[in-house]
């Protein structure tokens, strides 16, 4: 019989348990869907290959695409025009060459170099939360008061959200990422007041453009007609979308994982250049991600792992099965915080891989090092089985991770 | 040994210069750009870095390998 799918996870520590079964039996494994069949990408290296190949595509418009398998019903006419309306500029779901146009306008903002620059200004962030923190009292939320939060204060800043508008910002995004017990519905018209914002934010700076992210678009790219009012919205949208639950729900994972290995966090906190190769290993052993950015259709006949694979049949990749795979990391189950493993795919591999990845490898450093340094006497407040993991999530995480010191 | 980086191809995801900070670099456009002397003694780093990069723009070539147009190429 053919696998279900998705699957769930079971302990917020490992991907589903079926995953290991799976990447044994193949590494391309047939599954049944609601709304039809699709390829499920078992292991490391075929992983890559999809990822990579440039016959395999991530437009939801090419035939097959999968992500309308996963329900039985089409789309209603309400999401339908929700979906069309945010498509401009959401060049992670554009085949080259019209998502390379788009992404290449942005990797100057994202550079390894302009990301040591956003340093200080990250730690700043940082620091000013944490003080937040301490005045409030000796508990907290940490998700809401940390996790959430560095992510959200460094978008705007990078987008040029004045200071003064950062907490409407903030409140709709976070109405947008979805907290425990708030409805697919209020999600989107918090999705909607965040794209209207954005849409004045960029008309604003068309009149009058700041030294920031959508300042210098506007006089690069949209005032040579190279970019339209439209695309760029969405081009910052997209950023803020791929970047705020994403490494907030690393933020509070990450913190949650080195608590529960106080030894390893003794030798982090004695020995600070351990941190980048400790980010690293968190990522690839949560895999936050898993399969939702893994949307792929195959555009041409061809052979993966020794499996045939028709012009639009569908495909996921599982990276948190990937990351996993012994033939690519050994011992993978172990956290191994000097592991130092870069291969991992928990940003994906390809023309899509991450473009936020260093600014992410950034906040993630950063969060986690100066929270224990400032509050070294950090606890968590109850067992793992008592914190709401996000089961329920499309991308996992913490609902909530109560705190105290 | 020579590295060739092709700028037609990154993405500039910067994995690298992160791997080879002294041998890679990014420049105004975020894309790679080659600024170090590459010795054999970077050979297993240069080959990480040809593995991890994820579009597959970097190549090491023996000295003799006629020298690319386009690409950038770099090293002895
Ligand atoms: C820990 C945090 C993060 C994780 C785990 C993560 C993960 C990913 C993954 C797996 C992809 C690949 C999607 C695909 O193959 O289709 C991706 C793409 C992307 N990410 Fe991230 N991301 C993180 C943080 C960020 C940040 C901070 C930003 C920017 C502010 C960002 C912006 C983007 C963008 C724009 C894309 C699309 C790239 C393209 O299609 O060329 N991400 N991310
Ligand atoms: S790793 Fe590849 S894509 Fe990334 S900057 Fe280097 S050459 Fe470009």
């Amino acid at each position: 019989m053919a696998q279900g799918f998705p699957l769930p996870r079971n302990c917020p520590f490992a991907p589903p348990p079926e995953y290991e079964r799976l990447r044994e039996e193949a590494p391309l494994v047939g599954a049944e869907l609601p709304g039809g069949r699709v390829w499920l990408v078992t292991r490391h290296a075929e992983a890559q290959q999809v990822l990579s190949d440039p016959r395999i595509s991530t437009d939801p418009a090419t035939p097959g695409h999968p992500m309308s398998a996963l329900s039985a019903k089409p789309p209603s006419a309400e999401e339908r025009e929700a979906g069309a309306r945010f498509r401009a500029g959401q060049f992670i779901d554009m085949d080259p060459p019209e998502h390379d146009v788009h992404r290449r306008m942005l990797i100057p903002e994202f550079s390894v170099r302009r990301v040591r620059e956003m340093r200080p200004d990250i730690q700043h962030v940082t620091d000013r939360l944490i003080d937040d923190m301490l005045e409030q009292g000796s508990s907290a939320d940490l998700v809401e008061a940390f996790g959430l939060a560095v992510p959200s204060m460094v978008i705007c800043r990078l987008l040029g959200v004045p200071y003064s508008e950062h907490d409407f910002f903030q409140s709709r995004t976070r109405r947008m990422v979805g907290a425990a017990g708030r409805s697919q519905r209020d999600a989107m018209a918090a999705a909607m007041e965040i794209w209207d914002y954005l849409d004045g934010l960029v008309t604003e700076a068309g009149r009058n453009p700041g030294d920031d992210l959508i300042g210098r678009l506007v006089t690069t790219r949209q005032a040579t007609g190279e970019l339209s009012h439209d695309a760029l919205v969405g081009m910052t949208f997209l950023l803020l979308l791929a970047g705020h639950e994403t490494t907030a729900n690393m933020i509070s994972l990450g913190v949650l994982t080195l608590l529960r290995h106080p030894a390893r966090l003794a030798e982090l906190r004695a020995a600070p250049d351990g941190w980048a190769p400790a980010v690293e290993e968190l990522l690839r052993y949560h895999s936050i991600v898993d399969w939702v950015a893994f949307d792929r259709v195959a555009t041409e006949d061809m052979e993966i792992g020794g499996q045939n694979v028709r012009r639009g049949e569908g495909i996921f990749v599982l990276g948190a099965s990937a990351n996993r795979d012994p033939r690519a990391f050994e011992r993978p189950d172990e956290l191994d915080l000097r592991r130092g493993a870069r291969n991992h795919v928990a940003f994906g591999y390809g023309v899509h891989q991450c473009l936020g990845q260093n600014l992410a490898r950034a906040e993630l450093e950063i969060a986690y090092r100066t929270l224990f340094e400032r509050i070294p006497g950090l606890r968590v407040v109850g067992d793992d089985d008592e914190l709401p993991f996000k089961y329920d999530g499309v991308i996992f995480g913490l609902h909530a991770l109560p705190v105290a010191w | 040994m020579r590295i060739i980086a092709d700028r037609l191809r990154c993405v500039g995801a910067g994995q690298c210069s992160l791997v080879l900070p002294e041998i890679f670099d990014s420049d105004d456009e975020g894309l790679v750009v080659v600024i170090g002397e590459v010795t054999e003694a970077d050979a297993d780093g240069l080959r990480h870095a040809v593995r991890i990069c994820p579009v597959g723009a970097l190549s090491l070539r023996p000295d003799s390998s006629p020298a690319p147009g386009t690409p950038q190429a770099a090293g002895r």
